[in-house]
């Protein structure tokens, strides 16, 4: 692998290797020296255009663990706000002898343009609403972990239901087609407003009513509802949303005996999960930040652990 | 170059599991009994020979040495020279700290992988001792490490091929020179 940029076109056994990998990581995460020198001598970019505090963080610290050169620059404070463009920013910080760029950037495909420009391995940290594949794995990571535990074996015959704003979620795309890869038959729910044009050649089912899934789903992955959209017009109001398609404590007492909750975050508690979801003892939320770190160790390891000629 | 001729049969599954029990009887006779004796096989083929040497140590001595296994990819001083090689999975029962590490591997060859192998173990704590056994040493040591247990040396060519087969992995249990 020499890019991580999109989860579609992953293929099924690269996304379980990636996951396997995640475990290796994770009881590497317990030890006293949590460490380890295979990315001795690498130096990673963490290039962000966008505000992030976890996949920023969980990168940065997942490069250390392996032993990289991590360095991080954000658009504020950088020659980004003299406005530099990405490519010379690229093009620049490549000079210096980069292995990797980390890339967050608000519009979408950009990052695949920088496979174009520089040598370096890249990988997507979010592009504007197209993807976030670390994002989707350790999705599927801590849905693995929660299936294992309840005696499941992966994906086969779960559910997974992805509800809120379809439309503008980079999590929601990347999320569908790993899960599709995965095996589990996903399920959007969104209010019209919310759902992008073309949905209907996803290959999943598509409802509008979170109550005719809430029962059944072994997922229920929560999406945030961004501020912006609040005022958008895209639903009559905050209030009305939480009631249609937040998960109320109503509905999580109707979820199945052994389904799970899962949110990205940041989290709008009231509106799009209640603090009762989002606090369950079925919230998966604090494993998703958890799993962060062992899974970019993973996808570092694998698309730098190894020589850089094509093979 | 290639060698035409057969491959040479060096142990058979007897002479593999006189050896073990051997191998053993050597570790009690250096660590005066069981005590403290952490097993750590290395994969692929040192994690099954780990747990004959078990098997071995317990019908010595009666007792059961916990056996683990370390991996120790991430370790290796090759890895920016071949394809990402995917990562296996290190299980120690408790601690490693103030134990006597036997550490088990098939080959001893360059000792590369011995050494790979004393980098991953100085990650994971500081036992009291480590120690190395091997069933077979084949010589051309590129490092100076050498095996305190070995089943058996042979001195081979640097282009033969020594191939450890066991039942667990391979179906049978032999060690062949091609």
């Amino acid at each position: 692998m020499k890019h991580l940029l999109d989860t579609h076109g992953l293929a099924y056994d690269d996304a379980v290797r990636l996951l396997d990998t995640a475990e290796t990581m994770a009881d590497v995460l317990t030890r006293d020296v949590p460490k380890l020198p295979a990315l001795r001598g690498r130096t990673v970019v963490n290039l962000f255009y966008e505000d992030s505090t976890r996949t920023r963080g969980s990168f940065e610290l997942a490069e250390k663990r392996l032993s990289a050169d991590s360095m991080n620059v954000a658009a504020k404070g950088s020659s980004v706000s003299k406005g530099e463009s990405m490519r010379d920013t690229l093009l620049t910080l490549d000079a210096m002898g980069v292995d990797a760029f980390v890339i967050r950037h608000a519009v979408s495909g950009s990052v695949a343009q920088a496979t174009g420009w520089v040598g370096a391995h890249i990988i997507n940290a979010g592009d504007g609403w197209h993807a976030h594949p670390t994002q989707a794995l350790l999705d599927a990571y801590v849905m693995r972990q929660h299936f294992r535990a309840h005696g499941g074996t992966d994906w086969a015959g779960k559910t997974v239901a992805i509800v809120g704003d379809i439309k503008h979620s980079r999590v929601a795309r990347s999320n569908v087609w790993l899960q599709k890869t995965l095996g589990a038959r996903v399920v959007l729910v969104a209010p019209p407003t919310l759902q992008p044009a073309g949905i209907s050649d996803w290959g999943v089912d598509v409802v509008t009513d979170l109550d005719e899934i809430v029962d059944s789903a072994d997922i229920m992955m929560m999406l945030r509802v961004q501020r912006e959209r609040m005022e958008g017009g895209f639903f009559p109001s905050t209030r009305e949303y939480a009631e249609r398609y937040g998960l109320t404590p109503a509905r999580v007492d109707r979820m199945k005996s052994d389904a799970a909750i899962c949110h990205p975050g940041p989290m709008n508690r009231g509106v799009e999960i209640s603090a009762a979801a989002a606090d369950a003892a079925n919230s998966l939320i604090l494993d998703q930040v958890a799993a962060g770190v062992a899974v970019r160790m993973s996808v570092l390891y694998h698309l730098l652990g190894g020589t850089d000629e094509e093979n | 170059m290639t060698r035409t001729a057969e491959p040479l049969l060096v142990l058979d599954a007897d002479d593999v599991g006189r050896a073990i029990t051997r191998i053993a009887h050597e570790i009690l006779e250096s660590n005066h009994g069981p005590d403290g004796l952490l097993l750590l096989g290395i994969p692929r083929r040192g994690v099954p020979l780990a747990h004959r040497l078990a098997e071995a140590l317990s019908t010595a001595e009666g007792v059961d040495v916990p056996v683990g296994e370390l991996d120790i990819t991430m370790y290796r001083d090759d890895l920016r020279k071949r394809p990402t090689l995917p990562v296996g999975r290190t299980r120690i029962p408790g601690s490693v700290d103030d134990r006597v590490v036997v550490l088990v591997d098939d080959v001893l060859f360059s000792g590369r992988t011995v050494n790979a192998a004393l980098d991953a173990l100085k990650d994971l704590g500081r036992p009291r001792a480590v120690r190395l056994a091997v069933l077979v040493d084949r010589g051309h040591h590129e490092l100076p490490i050498r095996a305190d247990h070995v089943g058996k040396e042979l001195a081979t060519k640097a282009s033969e091929m020594v191939d450890v087969h066991l039942d667990e992995v391979d179906g049978t249990t032999q060690v062949v020179v091609r």
